[in-house]
Protein backbone atom coordinates (compact mmCIF):
# COMPACT_ATOMS: atom_id res chain seq x y z
CA UNK A 1 0.00 0.00 0.00
CA UNK A 2 1.48 3.41 -1.07
CA UNK A 3 -0.21 6.56 -0.48
CA UNK A 4 0.05 10.14 -2.64
CA UNK A 5 -0.33 12.78 -0.30
CA UNK A 6 -0.23 16.72 -0.90
CA UNK A 7 3.04 18.31 -1.55
CA UNK A 8 1.32 21.86 -1.02
CA UNK A 9 -1.27 23.60 1.27
CA UNK A 10 -4.16 24.59 -1.25
CA UNK A 11 -7.46 23.36 -2.84
CA UNK A 12 -8.05 20.29 -5.20
CA UNK A 13 -7.97 21.62 -8.76
CA UNK A 14 -8.60 17.90 -10.57
CA UNK A 15 -8.29 14.52 -9.83
CA UNK A 16 -7.10 12.94 -13.05
CA UNK A 17 -7.34 9.20 -11.81
CA UNK A 18 -10.49 6.50 -10.72
CA UNK A 19 -10.46 3.83 -8.44
CA UNK A 20 -8.89 0.70 -10.43
CA UNK A 21 -6.36 2.63 -12.85
CA UNK A 22 -3.22 1.27 -13.32
CA UNK A 23 -0.92 4.31 -12.73
CA UNK A 24 2.84 4.14 -13.41
CA UNK A 25 5.78 5.98 -10.85
CA UNK A 26 5.96 9.67 -12.13
CA UNK A 27 2.80 10.11 -13.53
CA UNK A 28 0.46 12.88 -12.79
CA UNK A 29 -2.61 11.83 -10.06
CA UNK A 30 -3.97 15.12 -8.82
CA UNK A 31 -4.16 18.67 -9.73
CA UNK A 32 -3.73 21.05 -6.68
CA UNK A 33 -4.32 24.60 -6.56
CA UNK A 34 -2.01 26.93 -4.48
CA UNK A 35 -0.56 30.56 -4.58
CA UNK A 36 -2.73 30.68 -8.08
CA UNK A 37 -0.43 28.09 -9.36
CA UNK A 38 -1.49 24.79 -10.64
CA UNK A 39 0.66 22.45 -9.17
CA UNK A 40 0.47 18.63 -10.18
CA UNK A 41 1.10 16.26 -7.32
CA UNK A 42 2.90 12.56 -9.07
CA UNK A 43 2.76 9.16 -7.84
CA UNK A 44 6.03 8.30 -6.41
CA UNK A 45 5.33 4.66 -7.24
CA UNK A 46 3.80 1.79 -9.37
CA UNK A 47 0.22 0.70 -8.77
CA UNK A 48 -3.76 0.46 -8.86
CA UNK A 49 -6.06 3.10 -7.03
CA UNK A 50 -7.85 1.82 -4.50
CA UNK A 51 -8.89 4.74 -2.99
CA UNK A 52 -9.59 8.56 -3.85
CA UNK A 53 -9.47 10.71 -0.39
CA UNK A 54 -10.31 13.99 -2.02
CA UNK A 55 -12.67 15.35 -4.58
CA UNK A 56 -12.33 18.94 -6.30
CA UNK A 57 -12.11 21.76 -4.27
CA UNK A 58 -11.44 19.95 -1.51
CA UNK A 59 -8.96 21.88 0.57
CA UNK A 60 -5.91 19.93 2.07
CA UNK A 61 -2.86 20.70 4.02
CA UNK A 62 0.76 19.12 2.61
CA UNK A 63 0.82 15.33 3.84
CA UNK A 64 -2.77 15.12 3.51
CA UNK A 65 -3.06 11.51 1.60
CA UNK A 66 -5.14 12.00 -2.18
CA UNK A 67 -4.98 8.70 -3.10
CA UNK A 68 -3.96 5.38 -1.70
CA UNK A 69 -2.41 2.44 -4.13
CA UNK A 70 -1.61 -1.14 -4.49
CA UNK A 71 1.90 -1.11 -5.37
CA UNK A 72 2.58 -3.00 -7.90
CA UNK A 73 4.77 -6.29 -7.51
CA UNK B 1 64.77 -0.25 5.80
CA UNK B 2 66.12 2.63 8.18
CA UNK B 3 64.37 2.67 11.59
CA UNK B 4 62.56 6.00 10.12
CA UNK B 5 61.27 4.43 6.80
CA UNK B 6 60.54 1.48 8.76
CA UNK B 7 58.88 3.74 11.47
CA UNK B 8 56.94 5.49 8.93
CA UNK B 9 55.60 3.31 6.74
CA UNK B 10 53.86 1.43 9.53
CA UNK B 11 52.79 4.42 10.84
CA UNK B 12 51.13 5.30 7.03
CA UNK B 13 49.45 1.68 7.49
CA UNK B 14 46.68 3.37 10.23
CA UNK B 15 45.08 1.23 12.52
CA UNK B 16 44.99 -2.83 12.79
CA UNK B 17 43.93 -5.07 10.35
CA UNK B 18 40.35 -5.80 11.76
CA UNK B 19 39.50 -2.11 11.84
CA UNK B 20 40.81 -1.76 8.16
CA UNK B 21 38.60 -4.75 7.23
CA UNK B 22 35.97 -3.18 8.74
CA UNK B 23 36.20 -0.22 6.80
CA UNK B 24 36.08 -2.43 3.69
CA UNK B 25 33.06 -4.06 4.68
CA UNK B 26 31.22 -1.00 4.80
CA UNK B 27 32.52 -0.06 1.81
CA UNK B 28 34.41 2.64 2.67
CA UNK B 29 38.32 3.44 1.72
CA UNK B 30 41.22 3.96 3.83
CA UNK B 31 41.38 7.86 4.78
CA UNK B 32 44.99 7.61 2.43
CA UNK B 33 43.61 6.05 -0.65
CA UNK B 34 40.96 8.61 -0.10
CA UNK B 35 43.38 11.54 -0.20
CA UNK B 36 45.05 10.11 -3.32
CA UNK B 37 41.86 9.55 -5.31
CA UNK B 38 41.39 13.71 -4.60
CA UNK B 39 45.02 15.21 -4.85
CA UNK B 40 47.12 15.71 -8.16
CA UNK B 41 49.78 12.99 -7.91
CA UNK B 42 52.84 12.42 -5.76
CA UNK B 43 51.42 16.55 -4.35
CA UNK B 44 50.81 15.81 -1.21
CA UNK B 45 53.53 16.58 1.53
CA UNK B 46 52.34 15.54 5.46
CA UNK B 47 52.37 16.74 8.78
CA UNK B 48 52.85 15.59 11.82
CA UNK B 49 52.87 12.03 10.98
CA UNK B 50 54.93 11.15 14.31
CA UNK B 51 52.39 12.92 16.43
CA UNK B 52 51.15 10.65 19.37
CA UNK B 53 54.00 8.10 18.00
CA UNK B 54 55.41 6.95 20.95
CA UNK B 55 51.85 5.72 22.02
CA UNK B 56 51.19 2.28 20.33
CA UNK B 57 47.90 2.36 17.86
CA UNK B 58 47.61 5.83 17.61
CA UNK B 59 48.87 6.26 14.45
CA UNK B 60 49.52 9.93 13.12
CA UNK B 61 46.74 10.36 16.59
CA UNK B 62 44.12 9.64 13.72
CA UNK B 63 44.05 12.23 11.47
CA UNK B 64 46.14 12.82 8.15
CA UNK B 65 47.18 16.62 7.63
CA UNK B 66 49.35 18.26 5.15
CA UNK B 67 49.50 19.83 1.81
CA UNK B 68 49.09 19.25 -1.60
CA UNK B 69 47.40 19.97 -4.75
CA UNK B 70 43.71 19.79 -6.78
CA UNK B 71 44.12 20.69 -10.81
CA UNK B 72 47.14 22.45 -10.09
CA UNK B 73 46.12 24.30 -7.31
CA UNK B 74 47.57 24.44 -3.62
CA UNK B 75 45.37 23.00 -1.17
CA UNK B 76 45.23 22.15 2.55
CA UNK B 77 43.30 18.67 4.05
CA UNK B 78 42.53 17.03 7.21
CA UNK B 79 41.49 13.43 6.59
CA UNK B 80 40.13 11.58 9.73
CA UNK B 81 41.70 8.13 10.14
CA UNK B 82 38.67 5.72 11.58
CA UNK B 83 41.52 2.50 11.44
CA UNK B 84 42.84 4.84 14.65
CA UNK B 85 40.08 4.65 17.02
CA UNK B 86 37.57 5.43 15.14
CA UNK B 87 39.00 8.58 14.07
CA UNK B 88 38.52 10.05 17.50
CA UNK B 89 40.12 13.54 18.63
CA UNK B 90 42.87 13.67 21.16
CA UNK B 91 45.02 16.46 22.28
CA UNK B 92 47.46 16.55 19.20
CA UNK B 93 44.62 15.52 16.69
CA UNK B 94 42.98 18.71 17.51
CA UNK B 95 46.48 20.20 17.24
CA UNK B 96 47.00 19.49 13.81
CA UNK B 97 43.74 19.90 12.47
CA UNK B 98 44.43 24.03 13.93
CA UNK B 99 47.84 23.65 12.75
CA UNK B 100 46.57 22.68 9.16
CA UNK B 101 43.90 25.07 9.39
CA UNK B 102 46.64 28.23 10.56
CA UNK B 103 48.30 27.01 7.43
CA UNK B 104 45.09 27.40 5.06
CA UNK B 105 44.89 31.31 6.36
CA UNK B 106 48.83 31.82 5.61
CA UNK B 107 48.81 29.78 2.29
CA UNK B 108 45.38 31.37 1.30
CA UNK B 109 44.66 28.03 0.24
CA UNK B 110 41.41 25.94 0.30
CA UNK B 111 41.04 23.83 3.31
CA UNK B 112 39.41 20.02 2.43
CA UNK B 113 37.97 18.05 5.62
CA UNK B 114 37.80 14.20 5.50
CA UNK B 115 35.69 13.97 8.30
CA UNK B 116 35.09 10.40 9.49
CA UNK B 117 35.22 10.51 13.18
CA UNK B 118 33.42 9.40 16.33
CA UNK B 119 34.43 12.84 17.90
CA UNK B 120 35.92 13.25 21.26
CA UNK B 121 38.07 11.21 23.18
CA UNK B 122 36.24 11.23 26.14
CA UNK B 123 39.62 9.74 28.17
CA UNK B 124 41.49 12.92 26.47
CA UNK B 125 38.74 15.52 27.16
CA UNK B 126 40.54 17.75 29.88
CA UNK B 127 43.91 18.16 26.89
CA UNK B 128 41.24 18.45 24.09
CA UNK B 129 38.47 19.90 25.04
CA UNK B 130 37.98 23.11 26.98
CA UNK B 131 41.38 25.01 26.55
CA UNK B 132 42.32 28.07 24.44
CA UNK B 133 43.82 25.70 21.70
CA UNK B 134 41.13 22.88 22.29
CA UNK B 135 38.72 21.52 20.23
CA UNK B 136 36.90 24.80 20.14
CA UNK B 137 39.46 26.52 18.45
CA UNK B 138 38.72 24.06 15.17
CA UNK B 139 35.51 26.21 14.96
CA UNK B 140 36.47 29.56 15.70
CA UNK B 141 39.08 29.21 13.30
CA UNK B 142 36.63 27.86 10.98
CA UNK B 143 34.12 31.39 11.50
CA UNK B 144 37.38 33.62 10.70
CA UNK B 145 38.38 31.35 7.65
CA UNK B 146 34.97 31.48 6.33
CA UNK B 147 35.16 33.53 2.87
CA UNK B 148 38.58 33.98 2.91
CA UNK B 149 39.51 30.73 1.76
CA UNK B 150 36.93 27.57 0.43
CA UNK B 151 36.48 24.86 3.22
CA UNK B 152 34.72 22.12 1.56
CA UNK B 153 33.65 19.15 3.46
CA UNK B 154 33.49 15.40 2.25
CA UNK B 155 31.43 13.22 5.10
CA UNK B 156 32.43 9.88 4.69
CA UNK B 157 31.24 8.47 7.95
CA UNK B 158 30.28 9.89 11.46
CA UNK B 159 30.33 13.53 12.60
CA UNK B 160 29.12 13.18 15.75
CA UNK B 161 27.96 15.67 18.55
CA UNK B 162 30.51 18.51 18.81
CA UNK B 163 32.24 17.51 15.68
CA UNK B 164 29.11 18.30 13.35
CA UNK B 165 29.96 21.76 13.52
CA UNK B 166 32.93 20.90 11.24
CA UNK B 167 30.68 20.75 8.37
CA UNK B 168 28.09 22.67 9.33
CA UNK B 169 30.74 25.74 8.99
CA UNK B 170 32.14 24.29 5.88
CA UNK B 171 30.97 26.07 2.62
CA UNK B 172 29.44 22.66 1.36
CA UNK B 173 28.58 19.61 2.53
CA UNK B 174 29.70 16.34 0.56
CA UNK B 175 27.95 13.23 1.72
CA UNK B 176 28.07 9.52 0.94
CA UNK B 177 24.45 7.44 0.82
CA UNK B 178 24.49 5.31 3.92
CA UNK B 179 27.69 5.86 5.30
CA UNK B 180 27.54 9.80 6.32
CA UNK B 181 26.17 11.14 9.25
CA UNK B 182 25.83 13.88 11.29
CA UNK B 183 23.90 14.53 14.68
CA UNK B 184 24.49 16.15 18.25
CA UNK B 185 23.31 13.64 20.40
CA UNK B 186 23.08 9.88 19.00
CA UNK B 187 20.34 7.53 19.03
CA UNK B 188 21.55 6.41 21.68
CA UNK B 189 22.25 9.67 23.98
CA UNK B 190 18.79 10.58 22.43
CA UNK B 191 16.88 7.33 23.83
CA UNK B 192 18.73 7.73 27.42
CA UNK B 193 17.88 11.19 27.71
CA UNK B 194 14.55 12.39 26.13
CA UNK B 195 13.04 8.43 25.53
CA UNK B 196 13.12 8.98 22.03
CA UNK B 197 13.77 5.58 19.86
CA UNK B 198 15.11 6.69 16.22
CA UNK B 199 17.55 4.66 14.01
CA UNK B 200 21.08 6.77 12.88
CA UNK B 201 19.70 6.88 9.53
CA UNK B 202 16.41 8.54 10.80
CA UNK B 203 18.52 11.00 13.26
CA UNK B 204 21.27 12.07 11.28
CA UNK B 205 21.66 10.25 7.83
CA UNK B 206 23.25 11.35 4.92
CA UNK B 207 19.78 11.70 2.89
CA UNK B 208 18.14 13.45 5.87
CA UNK B 209 20.48 16.20 5.94
CA UNK B 210 20.33 16.65 1.84
CA UNK B 211 16.55 16.43 1.73
CA UNK B 212 15.01 17.47 5.08
CA UNK B 213 17.63 19.80 7.37
CA UNK B 214 19.43 21.32 4.44
CA UNK B 215 22.93 20.60 6.50
CA UNK B 216 23.70 18.59 3.55
CA UNK B 217 24.62 20.03 0.05
CA UNK B 218 25.56 16.94 -2.27
CA UNK B 219 24.42 13.16 -1.81
CA UNK B 220 26.65 10.97 -3.44
CA UNK B 221 26.18 6.97 -3.82
CA UNK B 222 29.49 6.21 -3.09
CA UNK B 223 32.82 7.84 -2.34
CA UNK B 224 34.72 7.60 -5.50
CA UNK B 225 31.65 10.26 -6.44
CA UNK B 226 32.17 12.36 -3.30
CA UNK B 227 35.41 12.68 -4.51
CA UNK B 228 34.49 13.63 -7.95
CA UNK B 229 31.97 16.10 -6.47
CA UNK B 230 34.48 18.05 -4.63
CA UNK B 231 36.50 18.06 -7.87
CA UNK B 232 33.77 19.38 -10.06
CA UNK B 233 32.72 21.77 -6.80
CA UNK B 234 36.44 23.20 -7.29
CA UNK B 235 36.48 23.75 -10.32
CA UNK B 236 34.31 26.67 -10.20
CA UNK B 237 37.15 28.70 -7.69
CA UNK B 238 39.37 28.30 -10.47
CA UNK B 239 40.00 29.91 -13.75
CA UNK B 240 37.72 29.70 -16.78
CA UNK B 241 39.09 26.28 -17.71
CA UNK B 242 37.46 26.97 -21.41
CA UNK B 243 36.16 29.45 -23.46
CA UNK B 244 32.87 27.65 -25.37
CA UNK B 245 30.87 30.26 -27.89
CA UNK B 246 27.86 28.03 -27.91
CA UNK B 247 25.35 29.67 -30.46
CA UNK B 248 22.28 30.59 -29.02
CA UNK B 249 19.88 27.77 -28.73
CA UNK B 250 17.38 27.37 -31.00
CA UNK B 251 14.09 29.25 -31.07
CA UNK B 252 12.00 25.70 -32.12
CA UNK B 253 14.04 24.11 -28.52
CA UNK B 254 13.63 26.80 -26.63
CA UNK B 255 10.15 28.54 -27.07
CA UNK B 256 8.09 25.18 -26.68
CA UNK B 257 9.59 25.14 -22.98
CA UNK B 258 8.12 28.39 -20.96
CA UNK B 259 4.35 28.82 -21.42
CA UNK B 260 2.85 31.42 -21.77
CA UNK B 261 -0.07 30.87 -19.08
CA UNK B 262 1.54 32.36 -15.63
CA UNK B 263 0.13 29.50 -13.55
CA UNK B 264 1.07 26.63 -15.40
CA UNK B 265 4.51 24.84 -14.55
CA UNK B 266 7.57 24.27 -16.37
CA UNK B 267 10.91 22.92 -16.18
CA UNK B 268 13.47 25.45 -15.57
CA UNK B 269 16.19 23.63 -15.74
CA UNK B 270 15.64 22.38 -19.11
CA UNK B 271 16.01 26.23 -19.80
CA UNK B 272 18.68 26.45 -17.68
CA UNK B 273 20.86 23.72 -20.00
CA UNK B 274 20.26 25.68 -22.98
CA UNK B 275 21.22 28.97 -21.91
CA UNK B 276 24.79 27.47 -20.08
CA UNK B 277 27.60 26.24 -21.78
CA UNK B 278 27.45 21.97 -22.30
CA UNK B 279 28.24 19.58 -19.19
CA UNK B 280 29.16 22.45 -16.74
CA UNK B 281 26.27 22.64 -14.54
CA UNK B 282 26.45 21.67 -10.62
CA UNK B 283 23.38 21.91 -8.62
CA UNK B 284 23.60 22.79 -4.95
CA UNK B 285 21.22 21.20 -2.19
CA UNK B 286 19.68 19.38 -5.80
CA UNK B 287 16.94 17.53 -3.00
CA UNK B 288 16.01 19.89 -0.36
CA UNK B 289 13.51 22.80 -0.91
CA UNK B 290 13.96 22.17 -4.83
CA UNK B 291 10.87 25.01 -5.48
CA UNK B 292 14.36 27.13 -5.78
CA UNK B 293 16.87 25.90 -7.40
CA UNK B 294 21.00 26.89 -6.99
CA UNK B 295 23.29 25.61 -9.06
CA UNK B 296 26.79 26.41 -10.42
CA UNK B 297 27.41 26.49 -14.29
CA UNK B 298 29.81 28.54 -16.66
CA UNK B 299 28.84 30.81 -19.42
CA UNK B 300 31.31 31.48 -22.15
CA UNK B 301 33.68 29.68 -19.57
CA UNK B 302 32.82 32.00 -17.11
CA UNK B 303 31.71 30.52 -13.56
CA UNK B 304 28.31 31.93 -12.56
CA UNK B 305 26.24 30.85 -9.47
CA UNK B 306 22.21 30.77 -10.64
CA UNK B 307 19.60 31.13 -8.48
CA UNK B 308 15.59 30.05 -10.16
CA UNK B 309 12.90 29.44 -9.33
CA UNK B 310 11.11 25.96 -10.28
CA UNK B 311 7.21 26.05 -10.98
CA UNK B 312 7.27 22.30 -11.45
CA UNK B 313 7.99 21.80 -7.67
CA UNK B 314 5.19 23.72 -5.36
CA UNK B 315 4.58 26.28 -8.04
CA UNK B 316 8.12 27.67 -7.18
CA UNK B 317 6.54 29.92 -4.28
CA UNK B 318 9.33 30.67 -1.64
CA UNK B 319 9.01 29.26 1.66
CA UNK B 320 11.48 29.35 4.41
CA UNK B 321 13.30 26.64 3.51
CA UNK B 322 13.69 28.00 -0.28
CA UNK B 323 14.80 31.83 1.31
CA UNK B 324 17.73 29.92 3.47
CA UNK B 325 18.32 28.19 0.89
CA UNK B 326 18.79 31.19 -1.24
CA UNK B 327 20.65 33.16 1.58
CA UNK B 328 23.27 30.74 1.36
CA UNK B 329 24.27 30.33 -1.91
CA UNK B 330 24.06 34.32 -2.39
CA UNK B 331 26.49 34.52 0.77
CA UNK B 332 29.05 31.61 -1.12
CA UNK B 333 28.92 33.28 -4.19
CA UNK B 334 29.07 36.60 -3.21
CA UNK B 335 32.61 35.79 -1.19
CA UNK B 336 34.27 33.95 -3.44
CA UNK B 337 33.64 36.63 -6.32
CA UNK B 338 31.40 34.42 -8.80
CA UNK B 339 28.40 36.64 -10.61
CA UNK B 340 24.89 35.79 -10.12
CA UNK B 341 22.04 35.18 -12.28
CA UNK B 342 18.35 35.20 -10.86
CA UNK B 343 15.76 33.54 -13.18
CA UNK B 344 12.81 34.82 -11.97
CA UNK B 345 9.44 32.76 -11.89
CA UNK B 346 8.15 33.39 -8.40
CA UNK B 347 4.30 33.63 -7.63
CA UNK B 348 5.58 35.25 -3.78
CA UNK B 349 6.37 33.72 -0.29
CA UNK B 350 3.89 31.44 0.58
CA UNK B 351 0.76 32.32 2.78
CA UNK B 352 -0.84 30.58 5.37
CA UNK B 353 -0.72 29.72 9.19
CA UNK B 354 1.82 26.94 8.78
CA UNK B 355 4.24 29.31 7.15
CA UNK B 356 3.71 32.21 9.63
CA UNK B 357 4.43 30.18 12.79
CA UNK B 358 7.05 29.14 10.84
CA UNK B 359 8.94 32.28 10.58
CA UNK B 360 8.29 32.71 7.04
CA UNK B 361 9.15 37.02 7.32
CA UNK B 362 12.13 36.49 8.63
CA UNK B 363 13.60 33.45 6.44
CA UNK B 364 12.53 35.74 3.40
CA UNK B 365 14.40 38.58 5.25
CA UNK B 366 17.48 37.03 5.42
CA UNK B 367 17.30 35.93 1.46
CA UNK B 368 16.20 39.91 1.03
CA UNK B 369 19.46 40.86 3.13
CA UNK B 370 22.00 38.03 1.33
CA UNK B 371 20.66 39.34 -2.05
CA UNK B 372 21.02 43.33 -1.09
CA UNK B 373 24.55 42.60 0.03
CA UNK B 374 26.01 40.80 -2.74
CA UNK B 375 28.53 43.13 -4.81
CA UNK B 376 29.68 41.03 -7.41
CA UNK B 377 27.92 41.18 -10.96
CA UNK B 378 24.54 39.79 -10.76
CA UNK B 379 21.88 40.01 -13.40
CA UNK B 380 18.15 39.69 -13.02
CA UNK B 381 15.99 37.94 -15.88
CA UNK B 382 12.13 37.93 -15.56
CA UNK B 383 11.60 34.50 -17.42
CA UNK B 384 7.27 35.03 -16.44
CA UNK B 385 5.65 36.27 -13.23
CA UNK B 386 7.66 38.67 -10.74
CA UNK B 387 4.71 38.81 -8.13
CA UNK B 388 5.06 40.75 -4.68
CA UNK B 389 7.80 40.23 -2.27
CA UNK B 390 9.44 37.18 -4.62
CA UNK B 391 9.87 40.16 -7.23
CA UNK B 392 12.41 41.86 -3.90
CA UNK B 393 14.13 38.21 -3.16
CA UNK B 394 14.70 37.85 -6.66
CA UNK B 395 16.99 40.97 -7.12
CA UNK B 396 14.00 42.70 -8.71
CA UNK B 397 15.07 46.61 -9.75
CA UNK B 398 15.58 47.89 -6.64
CA UNK B 399 18.06 45.63 -5.25
CA UNK B 400 20.63 46.69 -7.49
CA UNK B 401 21.35 44.25 -10.20
CA UNK B 402 23.34 45.29 -12.81
CA UNK B 403 20.75 44.69 -15.01
CA UNK B 404 17.09 43.56 -14.84
CA UNK B 405 16.13 42.04 -17.85
CA UNK B 406 12.67 41.16 -19.26
CA UNK B 407 11.88 38.77 -21.42
CA UNK B 408 8.87 39.15 -23.18
CA UNK B 409 6.46 36.73 -21.20
CA UNK B 410 7.60 38.68 -17.98
CA UNK B 411 5.01 40.20 -16.24
CA UNK B 412 5.74 42.34 -12.55
CA UNK B 413 3.12 42.99 -9.87
CA UNK B 414 2.09 43.16 -6.41
CA UNK B 415 -0.05 40.31 -6.86
CA UNK B 416 -1.12 38.33 -10.46
CA UNK B 417 -4.72 39.18 -12.11
CA UNK B 418 -6.84 37.12 -10.52
CA UNK B 419 -6.20 37.83 -6.70
CA UNK B 420 -5.80 41.85 -7.77
CA UNK B 421 -8.99 42.02 -8.73
CA UNK B 422 -10.16 39.64 -5.94
CA UNK B 423 -8.88 42.34 -3.59
CA UNK B 424 -9.79 45.25 -4.61
CA UNK B 425 -13.13 44.32 -5.89
CA UNK B 426 -14.20 41.57 -3.31
CA UNK B 427 -16.92 43.63 -1.84
CA UNK B 428 -18.69 45.09 -5.39
CA UNK B 429 -18.49 41.47 -6.89
CA UNK B 430 -20.40 40.17 -3.64
CA UNK B 431 -23.03 42.36 -4.18
CA UNK B 432 -23.65 41.70 -7.76
CA UNK B 433 -26.44 39.19 -9.36
CA UNK B 434 -24.12 36.28 -10.47
CA UNK B 435 -24.48 36.86 -14.48
CA UNK B 436 -23.30 40.03 -14.02
CA UNK B 437 -20.06 38.82 -12.10
CA UNK B 438 -18.21 37.09 -14.18
CA UNK B 439 -18.26 39.96 -17.03
CA UNK B 440 -17.38 42.32 -14.45
CA UNK B 441 -14.20 40.23 -13.17
CA UNK B 442 -13.20 39.22 -16.81
CA UNK B 443 -13.72 43.77 -17.55
CA UNK B 444 -11.65 44.10 -14.57
CA UNK B 445 -8.34 41.23 -14.73
CA UNK B 446 -8.16 42.47 -18.47
CA UNK B 447 -7.97 46.22 -17.79
CA UNK B 448 -5.17 44.91 -14.94
CA UNK B 449 -3.31 43.21 -17.73
CA UNK B 450 -2.52 46.00 -19.57
CA UNK B 451 -1.78 48.15 -16.46
CA UNK B 452 1.23 45.41 -15.55
CA UNK B 453 1.36 45.23 -19.60
CA UNK B 454 5.48 44.68 -19.78
CA UNK B 455 5.78 47.10 -22.52
CA UNK B 456 4.48 49.52 -20.52
CA UNK B 457 7.08 48.74 -17.64
CA UNK B 458 10.17 48.80 -19.83
CA UNK B 459 8.31 52.11 -21.18
CA UNK B 460 8.81 53.56 -17.21
CA UNK B 461 11.84 51.90 -16.70
CA UNK B 462 11.85 49.55 -14.29
CA UNK B 463 13.32 47.14 -16.68
CA UNK B 464 16.79 47.94 -18.34
CA UNK B 465 16.24 45.27 -21.28
CA UNK B 466 13.68 43.55 -23.09
CA UNK B 467 15.30 39.88 -24.65
CA UNK B 468 14.14 37.17 -26.55
CA UNK B 469 14.49 34.05 -24.73
CA UNK B 470 16.73 32.69 -28.06
CA UNK B 471 19.13 35.53 -27.72
CA UNK B 472 19.18 35.36 -23.49
CA UNK B 473 22.79 33.49 -23.39
CA UNK B 474 24.35 35.76 -25.96
CA UNK B 475 22.99 38.61 -24.18
CA UNK B 476 23.79 37.53 -20.69
CA UNK B 477 27.43 36.59 -21.89
CA UNK B 478 28.04 39.79 -23.06
CA UNK B 479 26.95 41.60 -19.93
CA UNK B 480 28.89 38.93 -17.62
CA UNK B 481 32.35 39.53 -19.48
CA UNK B 482 31.53 43.95 -19.44
CA UNK B 483 30.09 43.86 -15.94
CA UNK B 484 33.83 41.30 -14.73
CA UNK B 485 35.74 44.43 -13.28
CA UNK B 486 32.64 45.82 -10.99
CA UNK B 487 33.84 46.97 -7.72
CA UNK B 488 31.81 47.93 -4.78
CA UNK B 489 31.66 48.28 -1.38
CA UNK B 490 27.91 48.07 0.10
CA UNK B 491 28.70 49.54 3.16
CA UNK B 492 31.45 50.14 5.65
CA UNK B 493 30.04 49.50 8.78
CA UNK B 494 30.90 46.59 10.93
CA UNK B 495 28.59 44.24 9.97
CA UNK B 496 24.06 44.78 9.56
CA UNK B 497 22.10 43.29 12.36
CA UNK B 498 21.14 40.07 10.39
CA UNK B 499 17.94 38.65 10.27
CA UNK B 500 18.11 34.98 11.60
Amino acid sequence: MSRVEATIVGTVSKVLVSIGDDIQSGQEVVILESMKMLIPVEATKAGKVTAIHVKEMDFVNEGDTLIVLEESQ
Amino acid sequence: MSELRDKSKRLQSGGSRKYHEKLAHAGKLFARERLRLLLDQDSFVEDGLFANSVEDGLAADGVITGTGKINGTTVCVMANDSTVKAGSWGKRTVEKIIRIQETAEKLRSPLLYLVDSAGARITDQLEMFPGRRGAGKIFYNQVKLSGVVPQICLLFGPSAAGGAYIPAFCDVVIMVDKNASMYLGSPRMAEMVIGQKVSLEEMGGARMHCSVSGCGDFLAKDESEAIQIAKSYFAYWQQPIHKEFRSNPSVEKISSIVPKEQNLPFDMKKLINLLVDQNSSLEVKELFAPELITMFARLNGRAIGIIANQSKVKGGVLFGDSADKAARFITLCDAYQIPLLFLIDVPGFMVGTQVERAGIIRHGAKMIAAMSEATVPKISVIVRKAYGAGLYAMAGPAFEPDCCIALPTAQIAVMGPEAAVNAVYHNQIQAMEPEARETFIQEKRKAYQEDIHIYRLASELIVDAMVELEDLRYELAKRYDLYGDKQIHFSKRKHPIYPV
